[in-house]
């Protein structure tokens, strides 16, 4: 395989993930997109690192999926506070800043 | 021949799998396919040489992160329906559309880079779990350390707003004590 195959192959993910953060109000399937969009940025990330003998892009993956194991600590932390406050896990309650 | 067979199958099974995540109502079903789509994801790793990394997103995603969704969906109802009525449809899939072009012509368009030479080369006769840990332990300590720290911090911060009000435990209270409590709390909220 090329690299452009793996490359288009993140690109279809990456778009099917910004497709769901755009489209979805639940605020779970926002967490599930974003995890979907670092997923595709990781394929892309392991077959350049393939492609020039570099292990540089696997690295890179390795920190994406730290932060990605974060993200889901703090966000679910956050999604939980905010369905106890409001006691609805709609995007849109989110529009109000008044506390 | 093996390679083109692996790589189409899972792509395949991981776009149809993230399609349903993205699509479907009940976060259940949207929750298992994640997960599928994770270990499908994983095939990729093990065809482009880099199996710690694949056996990394088997053990942290399927494992942790999923784990992780799976507990925090008991604390909502994560059944319940959300009204996903988009006020203006048209303009939100021009601007998916727009995003998505854009981001396929800065794939696709041609890379520069043709004369790169490889900071940290592979060694295949090293293998890749030790490759990987000579360079991380190495030319990555530093970074390595401050994704620990970050790593626990968000477990703290995690924590403590999962935790909070958490004082009070309901199983343990009488329905009187229950509504009582309830109406304080609203009481409080209308404040």
């Amino acid at each position: 395989m090329t690299l452009n195959a793996y490359l288009i192959l993140s690109t279809v993910l990456f778009v099917i993930g910004l497709v769901g953060v755009m489209r979805r109000k639940n605020l779970l399937m926002l967490f599930f997109s974003t995890e979907i969009m670092l997923n595709a940025v990781n394929i892309g990330m392991a077959a350049i690192s393939k492609f020039y003998g570099d292990l540089t892009g696997q690295m890179f993956a390795f920190f994406i999926v730290a932060i990605a194991a974060s993200e889901v600590a703090i966000g679910l932390g956050l999604l939980i506070l905010w369905f106890k406050k409001k006691n609805s896990i709609d995007l849109d309650t989110l529009q109000s800043m008044k506390g | 021949m093996f390679e083109i067979i692996a790589f189409y199958l899972f792509s395949i099974l991981t776009i149809v799998m993230f399609c349903i995540t993205v699509f479907t109502n009940n976060s259940l079903y949207a929750l298992s396919a994640l997960a599928a789509g994770m270990i499908f994801i994983s095939a990729f790793f093990f065809l482009l040489d880099a199996d710690f990394l694949g056996a990394v997103q088997i053990v942290v995603y399927t494992g942790a992160v999923m784990a992780l969704y799976a507990f925090g969906m008991m604390f909502f109802d994560s059944l319940s329906t959300v009204k996903e009525k988009i006020k203006n449809p048209r303009l939100v899939f021009l601007l998916s559309g727009i995003s998505a072009l854009i981001i396929v012509i800065i794939f696709i368009s041609p890379i520069i880079g043709s004369n790169i030479v490889a900071q940290y080369p592979v060694h295949p006769e090293w293998g890749n779990t030790q490759d990987v840990g000579i360079v991380l332990f190495t030319k990555y300590l530093i970074p390595f350390e401050i994704a620990a720290v970050m790593l626990l911090v968000a477990m703290i911060g995690g924590i403590i707003l999962a935790g909070k009000k958490m004082d009070v435990s309901y199983s343990e209270l009488s329905e009187e004590e229950i509504d009582a409590l309830e109406k304080e709390d609203s009481a409080k909220d209308e404040k």
